[in-house]
């Protein structure tokens, strides 16, 4: 057991009890907040004194927040504590659902509300159901007892096609499934046999064992790291049926130990940019799914891809991409909006990605050849374009994801543009 | 020099640096100082991050021990390295000399004297003038192996060579992470840490900091530039220009003996604020004239 220093509160233990419940705001609020954080905070206060407001709240800044986008939350958050504690309270409580009739003569302002809806983040009971059953979507039934194994009819079934129990059995083929990827070599080195490079600290120490007698150089070779993964997803009103297959790909692709990928960051788009990556981390996946589907607001809209990529440049393509990521596109590529500006769009995603690989339902159909000019703008800038409409494909995209060379259809296609 | 006693002497120590710095940022500065935990700072490039280890440093009298972050950074680049080739020159030259005792050599063999020290085992030991200011730069570079090794170096400031032992520093060194996020850190390194998001200046505080940093510039000429490039950062652009970039253009147009900013003048210099063809097509022709007249509007008043 450590030894722990004793805690010197400050004189006045109403300040630190209040530190203490200001951090319990903080955590229902969503910010990750240890017990040891408060104490730090209280320590902090402590050794920069309570002299100034401005002081007191950077001070605690500094303890409390350790993300940018946790910034503007601590800062609501304060402003409404430290005026009254209690009126906090009295804000959540005027929040929550249960109580919603009760209100009070006082009108809260834009930023009050904003922070307390960020409290009650999670509280809400009626968020709005993922509509995960396809219903009337079913348009074929196909006879079960046909000459292949039900499990094989699947593996080649169209999403679009299946009935609500195939969908099931294809949500379990699909979690079994990953993209295997191969790694690529790192500037790490680890022993072998067979290596390349000397390793000179490992002679040295096994020559020590022996008194000095060097009778063998270790070798070491480079060890190998995985490539992230970087997934877009088009949830337009078009590719409803797709992207929601695809989601439970996702899910099995990011949950499953061992697949490959250093990390896997997941983003919805229609007519604007979400970052789910932090929904799929829930194991369940129709808890995962169903919060995603809730976070990402313009499920089944139009679609706006130019300005999609665009905000994805802009804000994430740095921060996700940082170290050589694989990206997935996926979407059926139908834009209406600025041809020029997605072309230019889809040129810096090529630029900044390790591999560009974009995958679009609408190849299953044979005669699919990139005449809208959404397709014609975007498809120079892929490294490979592959169909996703089945389980079949699918399983063809994680073969053909560890293979460099691949580009699926694009020659043929770029052929006939 | 001792550490300072309040937030506004570590502000006015930054300041005699030559270092800008906000309130927030001279408080955690501070905190970092008085209760010796590392200083995380997060933020865009060129904001500054690295300069105020730099200004700190200075300031304290301290000597900078900066550590680069790149990937596949190991514990022989950062922590400590035998000198191989000495160590086998001593074995040589023992059994030339005829009766090695085993013992004896590995004593000799692994000792100070062939240790070679890299930044975070030189941090540990004393230096003259007090502990050093460890400057552990662009983070987000490097792996998480890597990140998983510095949590025990920085929470208990100690670090373990196995023929050694353990090193303890006896006076834990100011450490200053900086990273740019082109990837999370993982929030068990952050909550060691006192976090910070360095921000873009406002308008009077770019202003003092060009002239402290170009104090050549004639006044008109600092404010027309720092205007511009603040209407700069409102626009959408893929890489928005720092702090470095506006301080670098001023001085690009210092050397270009400029007076006044224009449209030409800017078409010219572009590259020292926006370092993306992207960015720099989008700002050719009217639009910088049309962000320059935006910028001198807003001065016109003064």
């Amino acid at each position: 057991m450590p030894e722990y220093a004793p805690l010197d509160l400050p004189e006045n233990p109403k300040l630190s009890h209040n530190i203490t419940h200001f951090a319990r705001a903080l955590r229902r609020a969503g910010l990750p907040i240890g017990p040891g954080r408060v104490i730090e905070a209280i320590r902090a206060v402590e050794a920069a004194g309570f002299t100034e407001r401005w002081d007191f709240f950077w001070t605690l800044h500094a303890c409390f927040v350790n993300r940018p986008e946790h910034r503007a939350v601590f800062a609501q958050v304060f402003r409404l504590y430290w005026r009254d504690p209690r009126y906090l309270e009295h804000m959540m409580a005027m929040m929550l659902p249960a109580i919603h009739g009760v209100q009070e003569d006082r009108t809260a302002q834009s930023a009050e509300k904003r922070a307390a809806e960020a409290l009650l983040d999670g509280a809400q009971a009626d968020l709005p159901e993922f509509a995960d059953s396809p219903g009337e979507e079913t348009l074929i039934e196909v006879d079960a007892s046909a000459t292949m194994s039900g499990e094989e009819r699947l593996r080649t079934l169209d999403f679009e096609q299946m009935s609500t129990t195939e969908i099931a059995e294809a949500k379990r083929m699909l979690a079994r499934l990953s993209l295997p990827v191969k790694p690529l070599a790192s500037r790490r080195g680890q022993p072998s046999h067979t290596g390349g490079q000397v390793d000179a600290r490992r002679t040295l120490r096994q020559a020590m064992r022996r008194g000095g007698e060097m009778r063998r150089i270790a070798l070491k070779k480079p060890r190998p790291r995985w490539p992230n993964l970087v997934v877009l997803c088009d949830i337009s009103g078009s590719m409803s049926q797709y992207s929601r297959m695809v989601l439970h790909f996702l899910h099995a692709v990011s949950n499953t130990q061992g697949q490959g990928w250093a990390r896997v960051h997941a983003f919805t788009f229609g007519t604007r940019l979400t970052n789910i990556t932090r929904h799929l981390a829930t194991r369940d996946v129709d808890a995962a799914l169903a919060a995603a589907g809730s976070h990402a607001q313009d499920w089944e809209g139009g679609t706006r891809i130019g300005e999609c990529l665009h905000a994805f440049n802009r804000d994430w393509s740095r921060r996700v991409m940082g170290q050589g990521a694989v990206v997935l596109l996926i979407t059926d590529g139908l834009d209406r909006g600025d041809v020029d500006g997605l072309g230019r769009e889809m040129e810096r995603l090529h630029l900044s990605a390790r591999r560009l690989i974009w995958l679009n339902p609408l190849l299953r159909w044979e005669g699919f050849a990139p005449k809208a000019r959404g397709v014609a703008a975007m498809m120079p800038h892929v490294d490979a374009f592959r169909a996703g409409h089945s389980i079949a494909t699918l399983e063809e995209l994680a073969r053909a994801i560890s293979d460099p060379g691949d580009d699926g259809e694009k020659a043929r296609l770029l052929a006939a543009l | 020099m001792t550490v300072p006693g309040s937030i506004d002497a570590v502000q006015k120590m930054l300041e005699g640096e030559g270092y800008v710095c906000g309130r927030a940022l001279g408080t955690v500065v501070f905190l970092a100082l008085t209760l010796g935990r590392p200083l995380f700072l997060e933020g865009e490039a060129g904001v500054g991050k690295t300069e105020i280890a730099k200004a700190l440093a200075t300031g304290l009298g301290r000597r900078l021990i900066r550590l680069q972050c790149y990937e596949g950074l190991d514990a022989a680049s950062a922590v400590y390295e035998w000198n191989f080739a000495e160590q086998m020159i001593a074995i040589r030259t023992a059994e030339a000399s005829g009766g090695v005792d085993r013992t004896h050599l590995k004593d000799e063999l692994f000792t100070e004297e062939f240790l070679i020290e890299r930044p975070l085992l030189q941090a540990m030991r004393p230096q003259p003038g007090g502990a050093p200011v460890l400057l552990i730069d662009e983070l987000d570079r490097t792996d998480e192996p890597f990140e998983a090794f510095l949590l025990e170096a920085l929470s208990d400031f100690q670090v373990t060579i196995p023929e050694l032992g353990t090193i303890t520093a006896p006076e834990p060194p100011i450490v200053i992470v900086t990273s740019n996020r082109t990837r999370e850190v993982h929030d068990a390194l952050k909550r060691r840490c006192l976090y910070h998001w360095v921000d873009y200046p406002n308008f009077d505080r770019e202003i003092e900091i060009l002239q402290s940093r170009a104090p050549e510039a004639a006044e008109s000429l600092s404010r027309e530039v720092v205007a511009f490039v603040q209407a700069l950062r409102t626009e959408d652009l893929f890489k928005k220009p720092g702090v470095a970039e506006t301080i670098d253009w001023a001085k690009c147009l210092l050397a270009l003996d400029v007076i006044s900013l224009s449209p030409d003048v800017i078409a010219d210099t572009l590259g020292a604020i926006l370092k993306y063809q992207d960015d720099i097509a989008k700002l050719q022709g009217s639009e910088a004239k049309r962000i320059l007249e935006e910028a001198q509007a807003t001065l016109e008043p003064t």
